[in-house]
């Protein structure tokens, strides 16, 4: 377990502030913000890179906040990677685990395992100046892995991938935190956030604005900021699954509800959203060439900076964002029942 | 601006040049097989070299810290090092003679465990040393700071320790420097004349012996040992900037 508590640190034009937070065992944990947050500086100081001026470090009730980088086992993978350019992958993978005791043959086989994790089995012998940014990313996991940290620290890790390497390495990062793995992951991306995180932390200006379970801060924004910058309303966990027709998937979201996608691969799991303008709302049940159609039962009305928001009970809790006018004339009131509707397409998919 | 470029160069080969033209094979021969001259050449190197190794070994860490520490007066120590550099290489031997003597701190102390630098191979070396040291650390400081320091930074993250790390990391990815700034130590320590002939006209290095033979019997006898000179420099330098390249390719 990870505690940081009061942690302050100020630079000539940049200060972070009274940062606490915990991070219980096998969390997968966001750190969410824009560029200029703060959130790389905490990994760093988290990592023993910076020295705060102010607060403290617990990881397994020590305090950790004066040890050394190379005795805290906090494993930080660089936003630049910070790959060693005179070794090869299998060099690079077998850095922490020299001078370890180990022999050669047990090397070896330490580092075949990880690098079939991380799928660069085959790339083990070449240097990384040959390597893409892809496989220069799985390097430096695997290295990182390597060490068997306590807790695995990512700063950035998916923002220099095109759109399917970050679906497979989402996959990975999953895989591992799956195995037990806890992992604090630095973003400025809500969507990886959603799709990846248990917990997650927003940070504006060198504090964090809100903190808690990732479906809390998303469904409940505490301040207009987070709101804003957590932007869709709409995102549950799902299974997807193939049906009869071609074009279309299911997404599981619980028992008893399930929406027609068009995207995403069959038996995988991940998160999926709905961009609350893209609901339509009606008294009745209407012929559209929507395939999701539900019927639900008001919960909330909230008035919201763009419009309103209305929370639909349908089993899950859905927000359609409406105008004034259309309240009016739908007559919609909290306990009322209501017709809602959306395309399969509208439905987005991260696995 | 390339007829005024290409005048410069004229005048750093055309000496050298001519020098070889005027020097026939007959004199080449029998300076070759001067014992004198063979020794001298030989002298100058492994001196040189020796000197060259034994300062890297303090001047190394020396420059890893200058790349990467801020410290007090950091400015002031730059401009010491640079210091020999731009003072009169007669000067340096003479200071060097001061600090070296039998009458001084460093000569006495070494004379009791049987070392007398002056007139002696590690005199020599130190005055070499002297004048070609800036060399070294200026270009092992300029390979450490081109190493990221996020690089050492990750492998202390990695679990390694700082002495570790310097010998994983930064030296290895600052050896091209080092090594480049080796072979120019060496080469102008090898070139030396000025320091050299204060602290130890005997034994005679090949630039004393060339002075020598010039005082003595005139340019016509100071030539060909010369060219022998030359040529040898030549061969080393180009052999070790090919290994180094190899390193470096190897990497």
């Amino acid at each position: 377990m990870l505690e940081i508590k009061n942690i302050s640190k100020h630079f000539n034009e940049f200060s972070i502030k009274d940062i606490s937070f915990t991070v219980n065992p096998s969390d997968y944990f966001v750190l969410l913000g824009v560029s200029g947050a703060g959130k790389s500086i905490l990994l760093e100081i988290i990592a023993g890179l910076i020295h705060p001026d102010k607060g403290n470090i617990y990881l397994n009730n020590a305090n950790i906040t004066n040890q050394r980088i190379q005795d805290r086992k906090l494993g930080l993978v660089f936003q630049d990677l910070a790959v060693f350019p005179h070794m090869t992958v299998f060099e690079n993978i077998a850095y922490p685990l020299k001078n370890k005791g180990f022999s050669k043959e047990e090397l070896k086989n330490k580092i075949e395992k990880l690098a079939e994790t991380t799928n660069i089995k085959h790339l083990l012998k070449r240097y990384p100046g040959t390597l893409s940014g892809g496989e220069l990313q799985r390097t430096v996991l695997s290295r990182t892995l390597a060490l068997e940290p306590e807790i695995l620290l990512l700063d950035e890790p998916l923002s220099s991938l095109d759109v399917q390497l970050k679906r497979e390495m989402r996959s990975l990062l999953r895989k591992i935190n799956n195995k037990g793995q806890t992992i604090i992951h630095v973003t400025h991306d809500y969507e990886e956030a959603i799709s990846l995180s248990n917990r997650v932390a927003v940070m504006h200006n060198g504090t964090i604005v809100q903190e808690g379970k990732t479906d809390d801060v998303f469904h409940h924004p505490k301040s207009d900021f987070v709101a804003e910058f957590v932007g869709i309303k709409n995102f549950f966990h799902a299974k997807l699954f193939s049906n009869e027709s071609e074009k279309y998937k299911t997404a599981q979201i619980s028992d008893k509800v399930s929406f027609f996608i068009s995207t995403g691969c069959a038996d995988c799991e991940g998160a999926v959203m709905i961009g609350a303008n893209e609901i339509f709302l009606s008294n009745a049940e209407i012929d559209s060439t929507a395939l999701n159609n539900f019927k639900g039962k008001v919960k909330e009305i909230i008035p919201s900076r763009t419009g309103i928001d209305v929370v639909i009970d349908i089993g899950v809790d859905i927000i359609a964002e409406i105008t004034r006018s259309s309240l009016e004339k739908l007559n919609i009131t909290e306990g009322s029942e209501i017709c809602l509707s959306f395309k399969a397409t509208s439905v987005k998919f991260n696995e | 601006m390339i007829f005024l470029g290409g005048l410069v160069l004229l005048f750093i080969i055309a000496p050298l040049i001519g020098m070889f033209i005027h020097t026939t094979p007959n004199d080449l021969f029998s300076t070759i097989n001067d014992n004198q001259v063979a020794g001298s050449i030989w002298l100058t190197l492994w001196v040189s070299f020796a000197g060259t190794f034994v300062f890297s070994i303090f001047s190394i860490p020396l420059a890893y810290l200058l790349a990467r520490k801020k410290f007090l007066m950091k400015q002031l120590v730059l401009g010491i090092i640079d210091l020999p550099v731009v003072i009169p290489h007669a000067a340096a031997g003479i200071a060097i003679l001061g600090f070296l003597s039998r009458d001084s701190v460093v000569g006495s102390a070494a004379a009791t465990v049987g070392l007398n630098f002056i007139g002696n191979p590690a005199g020599i070396a130190a005055a070499m040393a002297f004048v070609s040291l800036p060399f070294l650390i200026n270009a092992a400081r300029d390979g450490f700071e081109a190493v990221p320091e996020r690089l050492e930074k990750a492998a202390l993250n990695l679990g390694a320790s700082p002495a570790r790390v310097f010998f994983t990391i930064s030296l290895p990815l600052a050896w091209r420097s080092i090594i480049s700034g080796f072979i120019m130590m060496f080469a102008r320590g090898m070139s030396e004349f000025g320091a050299v002939v204060i602290v130890a006209y005997y034994p005679m290095v090949t630039s004393v012996l060339i002075y020598e033979r010039f005082g003595a019997f005139g340019l016509k006898y100071a030539r060909p040992v010369s060219v022998i000179f030359i040529t040898v420099s030549l061969l080393f330098f180009i052999i070790l900037r090919l290994l180094s390249k190899q390193k470096n390719a190897g990497n």
